[in-house]
Formats: structure tokens, sequence, C-alpha cells
């Protein structure tokens, strides 16, 4: 009974906590680090530092006027977002944090599940998050959000599919569809699937950037552009729930990157004994650590590159990670065959 | 019978998308309506007078003297470099001596000048393109220069500092080490900024092949400035016509190839470079003397009109200066602007390219509002 409800109910409460701290928080990360980019400071002035930031942001989304469009779909408006943001979460419930911990004579492992079909959850959920946004522009009966929404969803399900051949990859390198035995694999190999696979790793980086519609893939969402995005009309609250579905994304993307690429839980160098005094560390923060190596490689990005127009953006998803990304599925086929002789 | 035309199988409207005065990327209250096809612009058509003040009015009824206040505010982003131009129309209607040191000194506040434009353009077109960072890089330079220009006369950006007959006052002391310690930072962010874009495969694609505009079109539409030398033409003012100091100057005009975004980019780039080499081969010889000449406490031009122009950082900026003889006003000033000159060609430049390339051709551009309206 403990086993069954209370223990993963206690589970999704810390993850679920986890990640819309962390997300408020990343929004902050980012500014200041642009800011720290940029020579100049971020936000200073609320709390030390501007720590506080994120709740004057919360507290400000909670008291704006809510504005639904006269002629929009009431319902469908409401729900964009939600169907935008509730993918985004879920996909960290088969995502491992950590290695299996004894709490109180228990084994508890940290994650909130284990399925055997893990990675084709994570992508199943993925794709679901692109109607949030189909729906968002298309509720809002104006123009430019409805080709702003199609815009971005167009980018979006192409790069899917380049990401989702570069997980064909990790799986034949790992054997596995489950997210645990993938970090499994890296430590049986010892060596990280970013050393594997750099092709995929690489192609997974620029799809994810493109999927989480970061610079330098924003165009859809750029303020100079005329078509001004699938959240124009959405204020308040609404608005809110898309800014953090954003970045709640963009977490979920560094996180299964951790996982499939740069060993999840596990501590550098996981089978050379010389290095046990790193295990110490508790498993889920050398997580925690990468997974934010990664974000901060994300804002980093997008401090510093100009942005695709997007004939440009679509035409480097379509004709050249994909090729690239099938290609590498032979190649690493045929090595495995080749190997298994 | 009639022929039977072909119809096509989707038949299209075009799209009509006004891009408002008040927009993120316009610099300034431009009105741009696109005709849209698809993604493709058809057709732009340009409104503006949204920033119109009556300059040209104005003047007519303010002194010689205040009216270089009012060129000031016409390109707000370079005003040191309306008010040199305009001084010296009214220098030469009444064929007045500047004094060398007045000359040289001019020659290096109008570089400076050129530099903060400039950068004020790379930040800009850079940001507008999505290259965030650059803008604050180049903002971090320019606040060098405006404090220069601080120390020197006091402002900030509305300078004020020309006089007719030479300069209001001469430089303050350990102000020529300030400069040409400016110089060296200038001369390594400029590195910096190269590095973040001009080899940047995508900054490449959004620029290179984008509005294009070849020399002989170029002329035709009257393009001035960066924009006619990125198309090929050679013509700078400084060099055909030389004003100021500049016929003692030793610099380059750098001239671009292919007339696209990109060129234009280059060509302003290695302009900075050359702004740097002016001042301090300027700095190097600057001569002692009076920085203001013989001029009549009351400053009445004999009647005549004239016209003058030099070369400031968007183009050619002339006035043409009608005085009648016996008022302390023009009886009529003209400005020729160079951001409204370079304006015409906008619709031009950004037919058959996407929506996403406009805000990039209306950067390359380079214009300031308060030129282009008066």
């Amino acid at each position: 009974m403990i086993d069954l409800l209370v223990i993963p109910l206690i589970k999704i409460v810390i993850v679920l906590t986890g990640v819309l701290v962390t997300v408020m928080y990343l929004v902050l990360l980012e500014r200041k680090v642009q800011a720290w980019v940029q020579v100049r400071l971020g936000p200073m002035r609320v709390g030390p530092h501007g720590v506080l930031q994120p709740i004057a942001d919360v507290l400000k989304l909670f008291i704006k006027e809510d504005i639904t469009p006269v002629r929009a779909d009431k319902y469908v408006f409401t729900l964009a977002p939600i169907i935008v943001l509730v993918p985004a979460i879920i996909a960290f419930a088969v995502i491992p944090f950590g290695d299996t911990v004894s709490i109180f004579g228990k084994p508890i492992p940290l994650r909130i599940a284990d399925l055997n079909v893990g990675l084709l959850y994570v992508v199943a959920v993925a794709s679901i998050g692109i109607y949030g946004i189909i729906l968002a522009g298309w509720s809002s009966n104006s123009k430019y959000p409805l080709l702003g929404g199609l815009r971005a969803s167009a980018q979006m399900i192409s790069y899917e599919v380049a990401v989702t051949l570069t997980f064909v990859t990790v799986i034949l390198a790992s054997g596995s569809l489950s997210m645990v035995d993938i970090v499994a694999a890296q430590k049986a190999n010892g060596v990280w699937f970013a050393f594997v696979q750099p092709v995929a790793l690489f192609i997974y980086a620029v799809g994810a950037l493109a999927e989480t519609n970061r610079s330098p893939f924003d165009l859809p969402e750029a303020e100079q552009e005329l078509v001004a995005g699938f959240h124009t009309e959405y204020s308040g609250m609404r608005f809110a729930l898309f800014f953090l579905a954003e970045y709640a994304n963009m977490i979920v993307v560094s996180a299964i990157a951790t996982t499939l690429f740069f060993g999840g839980w596990l501590r550098p160098f996981p089978n050379v004994a010389f290095l046990g005094v790193l295990d110490l560390v508790p498993t889920w923060i050398w997580f925690v650590v990468k997974t934010f190596l990664i974000l901060y490689v994300f804002l980093w990005i997008r401090a510093t590159l100009p942005r695709y127009r997007y004939d440009q953006l679509m035409r480097l998803g379509w004709k050249f990670l994909i090729p690239l990304a099938i290609a590498n599925i032979l190649v690493t086929a045929a090595v495995k065959v080749a190997l298994s002789y | 019978m009639e022929p039977d035309v072909a119809r096509p199988m989707f038949d299209t409207d075009e799209l009509v998308i006004n891009m408002g005065p008040q927009h993120p990327a316009t610099h300034g209250v431009l009105r741009v309506v696109l005709k849209l096809d698809g993604e493709r612009v058809v057709d732009a058509d340009v409104v503006i007078g949204y920033l119109h003040r009556g300059v040209e009015k104005l003047s007519e009824n303010r002194d010689w003297t205040q009216i270089v206040l009012l060129t000031d505010r016409l390109d707000y982003v370079a005003s040191a470099a309306a008010n040199l131009a305009y001084v010296e129309t009214v220098e030469k209607l009444m064929s007045l001596e500047v004094p060398r040191r007045a000359r040289y000194i001019r020659t290096i506040l109008a570089e400076l000048q050129r530099l903060a434009s400039h950068l004020v353009w790379l930040g800009s077109h850079a940001m507008d393109i999505g290259a965030v960072t650059v803008f604050l890089y180049c903002l971090r330079e320019r606040e060098l220069i405006l404090d220069l220009f601080e120390e020197y006369c006091g402002a900030r950006l509305t300078y004020n500092s020309m006089r007719i007959g030479g300069l209001p006052q001469d430089l303050p002391p350990n102000w020529d080490k300030k400069v040409l310690q400016f110089c060296a930072i200038q001369m390594e962010k400029l590195v910096e900024y190269e590095t973040l874009l001009t080899r940047n495969r995508i900054w490449l694609g959004r620029t290179q092949n984008i509005g294009v505009i070849t020399a002989a079109d170029a002329i035709a539409v009257g393009l001035c400035g960066p924009p006619l030398r990125g198309s090929g033409v050679a013509r700078d003012v400084r060099k055909d016509e030389p004003y100021a100091a500049y016929a003692e100057m030793e610099f380059d005009v750098p001239v671009g190839a292919n007339g696209d975004t990109y060129d234009r980019y280059l060509v302003r780039l290695e302009e900075m470079r050359q702004s740097v080499r002016i001042i301090r081969q300027a700095l190097g010889g600057l001569p002692e003397g009076p920085v203001m000449g013989k001029v009549p406490r009351l400053i009445k031009p004999p009647a005549g009109e004239t016209y003058h122009a030099n070369e400031s950082p968007k183009g050619e900026i002339g006035y043409f200066i009608a005085s009648d003889g016996k008022s302390t006003s023009p009886y009529r000033l003209r400005v020729r602007p160079p951001s409204f000159c370079n304006l015409q060609a906008l619709p031009r430049l950004v037919r058959g390219h996407m929506v996403a390339d406009v805000i990039a051709l209306i950067g390359t551009i380079d214009i300031v509002l308060g030129e282009v309206d008066r």
C-alpha cells in the first residue's frame, strides 16, 4: 500500500515542486546570465541581487487582468496553455534523478517510474505539447497568432523528427528504451554516450534548441517579427503558463540530454576506483549539476547567436539534420553489426 | 471567343500588413505598409512624417547661431555632423576663414561622431537580426565617446558643438590623451564585434544577398553614404569635396562589391577603422592657434544662396541656405537629409524578400527618423 501509493505520491510532489521552482528560477537565471554576458547586472532590486524577482513576476501575472478576445473560443483558449504545459511536466515521470537510496531502511530509487519504454513515452508526450500551440493560435481568432502558431508548430514538428532519429541511435547503443537502462549502459561502458555518439549529440542539441523555440530558432516568437507569435492574445495567468511551459520544456530537454548523453546521475568516471571519493556526492546532485550546465549552454547560445530566418531554419532541419541523422543510424547499425562478429 | 486563360490552381490574395509607427525595430516612428504574397514582399509603401517638427520653418525665425541647436536634433545620433555641415554652409556664404586648429578639432569631433553613429547602427542592426549582445558591447564603447563629448561641450547627445567661424571652446586639458586611449580600446573591440558576426554562418545567411542593389540602380535612386559605397561606387564627400581638415588627412574609402547587406556591414566596419586612423592623424598633427575665426558680432551673411555638403555617418548631408542679406535669420534653409534620400530605396530593396528581411533592410540603410522627417 505504502509502496504503491504513498511513496510515488511523495516523489511526485517533490518532483513537481522542484520542477516548478526550477522553472521560476530558470527565468531569473536567464536574465542574469544574459545580463552578465552583456556587461550589465540584470535584476538587482527585488531581494538581494534580484533573487526574489521570480516571485514578483508570478505575482504580477496573477493580478493582471484576464483578457479573452471576444470572438475567441473560450474553452480552447483556456485549454491551450494547459495542453502545452502539462506534457512538459509529465515527461519528468521517467527521468532517473539518481541511484537507489535507502531511506528508513527502504530502498527507494530516485525516479518516479521505470517504464521499459521510457524513451518512447518521452517522445509521445513531447509531441502532445505541439497541439497546444496550434490550438492557441487558432483559438485566438486572429490572423497573426494563427500564422505564428502554424509556423511555431511546423518548426517543432520538423525538428521532432530529427531528434527522434537521434534517439534511435542511443537505443542502438544502449540496447534498451528504458531511461534507467540507458544510464546503466553508460555505467557498464564506462563512457558517456556523448563520446560514443557525438553526431547524435550534435543533432539533438540543434533539435532541442529548435523544439523549445530557443535562439537561434526563436523567430516565431521574436518581437522583431511582424507575425507576433501564437501567444499574442494571451495575458495574465494564461500567458504565464506559456512562459512556464517554454522553460519547463527547456529543462525537460536538458534532463533528457543529461540522461541520454552525459551519464544521467553517474559521477564522472564511474568505473575508476581511484576517484571513489566522488561517490560521497549524492547522485542526484550530479544529475542536477549536469542539467544546469546544459541549461547554461542554452542561455549562452541565446546571448551569442543571431537568429535564423524561418525558411533557413526549415531548410536546416529537413535538408541537413534529418539526412545526417539517418546516415548516423546507418553507420551506428553497421558498426554494431560489425562489432558483434 | 476568348482564349482560355490559364488560372492557377489556388487563387491567392495579397496580404497587406502594417508595420506601425510603433514597432520595436523600425528605429523610430516609421511606418511601412507591406504587401505580401505569402511570405514574400511584393511591395512596400513607406509612410513618414511622424516626427516632423518643422525644423526648416523654425529656422526662418531663428538667429543663425540659434539654428545650430535645431540641427542637433535632426540626426540626433550624429549631431556633430549636422552641426558641422550647417556652420560650414554659413561660413561658405559669408566667405569666412576658419582657423586651422578649429578645422582639425572639427575633423576629430566629426570622426568621433561617425564612430558613435556606426556603433549605434551596428548594435541595433545586430539586435534586429537576433544577436542581442552586440548591441550592448557597441553601446559600451559609445559611452566612452559620449563621455569625451561631454567633457568637451557638456552634452551627451545634442552637442551644439560648432559655431559659425570655429568652435565654442578649445579642448579641455588631457582630452587628446583620453581620445587616444579610447582609439586603442575601440580598435580592440572592433575585433570583438567581428568575431561575433563577420564569419558567423547565421549572420552570413541573414545578410548575404539580401537587399542587393547594383551601382547603377544605387545612383539612379539617389543613394548616398555607406549604402552607395556598399554597391561599389567610390563616392565620399570627404574625398571628393574635402571640408574641414580632410584634405590633409590620409584615409581610405571602403567600397563593397555586391551591394548586399553584408557588404554594407563590412563597409561601415572598415569606415570605423578609418575614422580611428583619421583621429590619430589629426591629434598627431594638431596645430596651435585660436579656435574661433574673425567673425562679426552680429552674424549677417550677405544676400545670396549656397549649398554645401558633408559626409555624415549616414551619407551626404547638405544644407541649402538662402539669405536676403538683411535679417538675422535665413530666408530659406533646406536640409538634404541622407536618411530621407536613402529611405527612398527601401521599396526597391525589399521587393522579393521575405518579411523577416524587411527589418534587416531597414537597419542596413541606417536611418534616423529625426533626419527623415525634420
